[in-house]
């Protein structure tokens, strides 16, 4: 990777020592768990809290999300800077979308000095998937030139104008990946450019088919793309097959295939709930057995209860080791 | 337009005019130069661009043209204005998650990319983010002048340091 090469960096040998305990359970080879906040409709820290409690203790990581589906919600930057306060594992979602690179940059530096140590660099959907399309779109950047900006800043210790940096960010850098789009043959090749801009992990678009995922991961094998970077599998649960069938036609990039909603429309009206998790936690056992595979990421959609459940049914793990690596997060009921 | 989608998909044909104007117009640069004032080169090289490309890919004028990096077919019709596509919106038909009636321009570029001899597999290349302060300016005088293959200092620290180390 080029990042990895310290050259005349003030920051040298700091760099690898990360404070991100994200990067530090994958390094450790153990799979990884994160999971999505679903950042708040609110001016109430409690609620950011209240949201986090559920993913807290089985998550190497909470995403917050930034503007999900062209949604106005609390701020990325605000949701993380009240995670890690409280002692969670955050990560940053930086969209393309709504910030030019004087806004991003500067954010980016903000989040790190308020306890941020993960970034996921986006692109970010199009302004006409939420409830405000008369937005004006920015794209100022696209995800590529924002992952290359941010390993700039942290390893060249400049902004992307060259200034120098008084204390440069120290970020363990992710990037999407959706392999179940077109062009399918080749989405291996953007994730190459992507680890090329600096991509450290991967967390994906919902899988709700491993067969295209696993051709995927075939490809990326076969360009040694997974010993460069940490894949973790985006997975959900559905509730229905009518939640299946909006996020398929209104939630850009998301490929369910008809099987699963025709699963879900012949299960029971009171036990589509428990079906929905069934599906997930079946898919992460599939996806577990694909070399490359490092972890998982977990969108739950307004149901981030279910998140401990679908983490315990799917057999994952927690060591007593990573307890101990996570000394911040001292809550009860960490599962062994 | 009649003719430009043909055209589109050609972008072998499309690549040789691109090489040969190349070179024709760095022989001709230094005359030009001589010859008519700047104020006038620019007026005329962005009236023909506007039409020529314009037609051909309905150019935006972005002014630091990478069409041969990305199969002939122009990046900043994507209403992202990606410079490194495609994004994880493209829909299942190949077409745009923004404007659903259009394909996908990145999935135009990469098939199109395929089937370059030249310069095919540029579009694999990490392009840099775009110079705004160029929009409706000449891509063709800022290529001559090297204009568009300026960089912002911190990202040259990256791309230097790639050229040395190979």
């Amino acid at each position: 990777m080029v990042h990895s090469d310290p050259i005349s960096t003030d920051n040298e040998g700091e760099q690898r020592d990360s404070e991100s305990r994200l990067q530090q359970v994958l390094l450790g080879g153990h799979f990884a768990v994160t999971a999505e906040l679903n950042a708040p409709d609110s001016a109430d820290p409690k609620d950011v809290y209240a949201n986090a409690q559920a993913l807290g203790d089985v998550c190497d990581g909470i995403n917050a999300t930034d503007g999900s589906g062209a949604n106005c919600h609390m701020s990325s930057v605000a949701c993380c800077a009240l995670m890690a306060k409280a002692g969670y594992e955050p990560v940053l979602q930086v969209s393309c979308r709504d910030r030019n690179r004087i806004a991003i940059q500067g954010d980016l530096l903000g989040a790190a000095a308020l306890g941020v140590h993960n970034v996921l660099c986006l692109t970010g959907d199009d302004v006409s998937a939420g409830d405000q399309p008369q937005s004006r779109r920015v794209f100022d950047f696209d995800a590529l030139h924002l992952l290359r900006t941010a390993a700039i800043m942290r390893d060249r210790g400049v902004f992307l104008s060259g200034r120098k940096l008084t204390t440069p960010p120290r970020f363990f850098l992710g990037a999407a990946a959706n392999p179940f789009v077109p062009p399918q043959d080749l989405r291996h090749l953007r994730l190459a450019k992507k680890i090329e801009a600096g991509a450290e992990f991967i967390q994906t678009q919902y899988c709700y088919d491993v067969p295209i995922f696993e051709a995927f991961m075939r490809r990326v094998r076969d360009m040694g793309l997974h010993e460069r970077v940490h894949i973790l599998v985006g997975v959900g649960p559905l509730r229905s097959e009518r939640a299946a069938e909006f996020m398929r036609s209104r939630v850009p990039g998301v490929h369910i295939p008809d099987a699963v909603v025709e699963r879900l429309a012949k299960t029971p009206r009171k036990q589509k709930r428990e079906e929905g998790i069934r599906i997930c936690v079946e898919i992460i056992e599939q996806v577990r057995q694909i070399e490359g595979v490092q972890g998982v990421h977990i969108m739950a959609y307004r149901q981030e209860e279910a998140v401990p459940e679908i983490v315990e049914r799917a057999g994952i793990t927690r060591r007593v080791a990573m307890k101990e690596e996570r000394p911040a997060t001292t809550k009860s009921g960490l599962k062994d | 337009m009649p003719g430009s989608e043909w055209l589109k998909n050609r972008p072998r044909l499309l690549e040789a005019v691109y090489a040969a104007s190349k070179s024709a117009l760095r022989l001709l640069h230094p005359l030009l130069k001589r010859v008519a004032p700047a104020g006038w080169r620019e007026r005329v090289f962005v009236w023909s661009e506007e039409v020529s490309k314009g037609y051909l890919f309905n150019c935006q004028m972005c002014g630091q043209c990478i069409l041969h990096s990305t199969g002939m077919t122009c990046p900043m019709n994507c209403p992202k204005n990606l410079r490194n596509g495609p994004c994880g919106g493209v829909r299942q038909n190949g077409h745009c998650e923004v404007i659903p009636e259009m394909p996908c321009v990145w999935v135009q570029a990469w098939r199109r990319d395929a089937l370059m001899g030249r310069y095919g597999g540029e579009v694999r290349v990490l392009q840099p983010p775009v110079n705004r302060e160029l929009q409706n300016s000449s891509a063709w005088l800022n290529l001559l002048d090297g204009v568009d293959v300026e960089r912002p200092p911190g990202w040259s620290t990256i791309e230097l340091e790639e050229i040395e180390s190979g």
